[in-house]
C-alpha cells in the first residue's frame, strides 16, 4: 500500500532528513519526493511504500505528525487512493 | 507521480473549506425483529442494532483518518418502526426508547427511522404510530421521525396531513423547555426516498438489502472556493466549475463508501451528494449563492441561481458514483447556513421566497422557526403546499419547521451544534383551517399515469 506524505511550512535547514529518517526508521520507501520552496514556503511531496512498514498507516501518520510539530511544519499522511479517485479518471 | 497542484488541492479542501464526508449511514433491516409483544421486538431490534452497526464509528474514524478526510457523522436507519409495532399499539414508545439505547451502546450521532409512509392510507396501527410520536421525541435524544403523506404516483393523504400538523405542535409542546426542539428531528415528507442517509429524514427502505452503507457527502465552501476564482464568468462556465468540483468530491465519497461497505460487512447503497451547510462560516450554501451574483439570499433570482446550482451537483454527483442517490443536490435549511440566518434576520429572505426555492432545490422548508402560537391548520397548510410541489413536480419535498413555544416574531432560537441557531420567521396570518379540516385524499396528478 503506498501513501502520499505532504509536508507544508516555513523553510529551514534538515527538513527532508528529519521526515526520511522517521520514514527509514519505520522501514517506509519513500518511492517519489518532490519539493519547492515558494517565498519561504517549504512543500515537499512524498510517495512512500508502506508494504513493508513496521507500522500501520495510522500509526505511522500519528509519529510524522508528532515528528511535524517537533520541528513545525504540518505533515499529512494520506492513503494514495483518495487522490487517484478525486484527479483521475 | 500525481501532480502536486491535485494533492494540494485536496489539501486545501479539507483545511481550508471544509470539505468532510458528512455522514456515514447503516441500514439495517428490523423486519426479523418484529414480535407480537412491545418488550420482545425492543429487545430484539436493540440486539440487531449493537450486532450489525458495532463497528460503524471506529470504522469510520479509521477511513477518516487514513484518507484524510474528516467523517462528521456515524449514523444508523431502520425500517419504517410502523411496520414493527402493529401488533402493540398504544406501546410503540417501548421500542423508541430502545432504538435511543442502541445509537448510544454503538455511538452514532443519531439514528432515524421512527417512521410511517402513509402517502395513500393511514392504517389503525399507523395512526397510533403517529400519535406517539411527540412522547418519542420528548423522552429520547438521538432518535429522528419522519412521515411520509403524498408522492406523485399516489397523491395526496390529506387525512394524514391534517394530522402531522397537530403532531408537531404536540412535539413542539412536549419539548417546550428546549424551545420545541423535538421538532427538529421530525420531518414530514412527499415522495421521501428510501436510501437518503441524512437525518432528520433518513430511514431503511422496505426495497432495500439487509445491511446498506448509504454516504453522504458535502462541500458548500468547496464548491464556494472554486466560484471565486471565476468572478466574471459567464452562467454556464459556472455551472461547469460546480459540476466539475461536484465530480471531485462524490469521486472521495464513493471511495469512502465502497471502503466503509467493505469493512462492516454490508451492501454499498448509494453515494448522496448534498451541499449540507453547516452554520461555520465558510460552509454556506447562501454564500454560494451570493457569490454567483445576488446581493443577499432571497432577492429576486435566487430561485433561478439556486436551480442551476442544484443541477451542475446532480450532473457532476451522477457522473462520479456508481449509484447515486438519497436526495443528491442543494439543502438550504435556515438554522443550519450562516447566510441563510444572516438574510432571514435582515428580511432579506421571508416564507414564501423559502417556498418558491423548495420548488427547485433538493428537500424543501428546512429547520425554520416559526411563532409557537401558529395554529396547527397553518402547519398543515405548509405541508399541503411542499407535498403538492413535490408531488406535481416528481421530486422530494419535505417540511421541518419549529413552532417555538412562548416566542414569536423577532425573537430567536438557539439549538446548538450542527442544528444552529434561526430567528423567528413570520408566517401568513390568514387561515386555511377549513380546507384542512375537509380531510380525504387529493387524486395523483395526470402526468403520474406512465404505466
Amino acid at each position: 500500500m503506498r501513501a502520499i506524505v505532504t509536508v507544508i511550512g516555513k523553510d529551514k535547514p534538515g527538513i527532508i532528513s528529519r521526515v526520511s529518517a522517521a520514514l527509514a526508521d519505520n522501514n517506509v520507501n519513500i518511492e517519489d519526493i518532490s519539493q519547492t520552496i515558494v517565498q519561504g514556503n517549504f512543500t515537499m511531496i512524498m510517495l512512500c511504500d508502506l508494504s513493508n512498514s513496521k507500522l500501520n498507516l495510522i500509526e505511522l501518520k500519528n509519529v510524522l505528525i508528532e515528528l511535524g510539530e517537533k520541528i513545525g511544519v504540518s505533515i499529512h499522511v494520506q492513503h494514495e487512493d483518495i487522490f487517484n479517485a478525486m484527479h483521475k479518471i | 507521480m500525481l501532480n502536486r497542484k491535485e494533492i494540494i488541492e485536496t489539501i486545501d479542501m479539507v483545511e481550508k473549506e471544509h470539505f468532510d464526508v458528512r455522514t456515514i449511514t447503516m441500514g439495517i433491516s428490523l423486519i426479523p425483529c418484529i414480535r407480537d409483544d412491545a418488550e420482545k421486538t425492543a429487545q430484539l431490534c436493540y440486539d440487531r442494532i449493537c450486532k450489525k452497526a458495532e463497528n460503524i464509528v471506529k470504522v469510520a474514524e479509521d477511513l477518516g483518518a487514513e484518507y484524510g478526510i474528516p467523517i462528521i457523522n456515524k449514523r444508523v436507519s431502520i425500517t419504517p418502526a410502523s411496520l414493527l409495532t402493529s401488533s402493540f399499539m398504544g406501546k410503540e414508545v417501548v421500542l423508541a426508547k430502545a432504538l435511543d439505547k442502541a445509537a448510544k451502546t454503538v455511538g452514532v450521532d443519531f439514528l432515524g427511522g421512527y417512521s410511517a409512509l402513509v402517502h395513500k392510507g393511514l392504517t389503525s396501527y399507523e395512526k397510533s404510530f403517529i400519535e406517539s410520536i411527540p412522547e418519542a421525541l420528548a423522552v429520547t435524544d438521538r432518535m429522528c421521525s419522519s412521515v411520509n403523506v403524498g408522492s406523485s404516483k399516489a397523491g395526496i393523504n390529506m387525512d394524514a396531513v391534517r394530522l402531522m400538523g397537530d403532531i408537531i405542535k404536540q412535539t413542539a409542546d412536549r419539548t417546550k423547555d428546549r424551545d420545541g426542539f423535538g421538532c427538529a428531528k421530525l420531518v414530514v415528507f412527499c415522495n421521501a426516498v428510501e436510501d437518503n442517509p441524512f437525518m432528520a429524514g433518513a430511514f431503511h427502505g422496505v426495497g432495500e438489502g439487509e445491511t446498506v452503507i448509504n454516504v453522504g457527502v458535502s462541500g458548500p465552501g468547496v464548491v464556494h472556493h472554486a466560484l471565486k476564482s471565476i468572478k466574471d464568468a459567464s452562467v454556464d462556465d459556472v455551472a461547469e466549475v460546480i459540476k466539475k468540483t461536484a465530480f471531485k468530491i462524490t469521486r472521495a465519497g464513493q471511495l469512502i463508501a465502497k471502503e466503509a461497505s467493505k469493512r462492516l460487512n454490508a451492501e454499498f447503497g448509494i453515494v448522496d451528494l448534498s451541499l449540507a451547510p453547516t452554520p461555520v462560516m465558510g460552509d454556506s450554501v447562501a454564500h454560494i449563492l451570493e457569490e454567483i451574483g445576488l446581493e443577499s439570499v432571497g432577492a429576486h433570482g435566487t430561485t433561478a441561481a439556486l436551480a442551476m446550482l442544484n443541477d451542475a451537483v446532480k450532473k457532476g454527483g451522477v457522473m462520479a458514483s456508481s449509484n447515486v442517490g438519497g436526495l443528491s443536490g442543494a439543502f438550504i435549511p435556515v438554522s443550519e447556513d450562516i447566510g441563510m440566518i444572516n438574510a432571514a434576520e435582515s428580511g432579506a429572505i421571508t416564507l414564501n421566497k423559502l417556498e418558491a426555492m423548495t420548488c427547485v432545490c433538493s428537500v424543501g422548508l428546512d429547520m425554520i422557526a416559526i411563532p409557537g402560537d401558529t395554529p396547527a391548520s397553518t402547519i398543515s397548510g405548509m405541508i399541503a403546499d411542499e407535498a403538492a410541489i413535490g408531488m406535481i413536480n416528481n421530486k422530494t419535498t419535505a417540511v421541518r419547521v419549529i413552532p417555538v413555544p412562548g416566542k414569536g416574531v423577532g425573537e430567536r432560537v438557539e439549538f446548538g451544534g450542527l442544528l444552529g441557531s434561526a430567528p423567528i420567521m413570520e408566517v401568513n396570518p390568514y387561515g386555511c383551517d377549513k380546507f384542512i379540516s375537509r380531510g380525504g385524499r387529493m387524486p395523483a396528478p395526470i402526468h403520474s399515469n406512465k404505466n
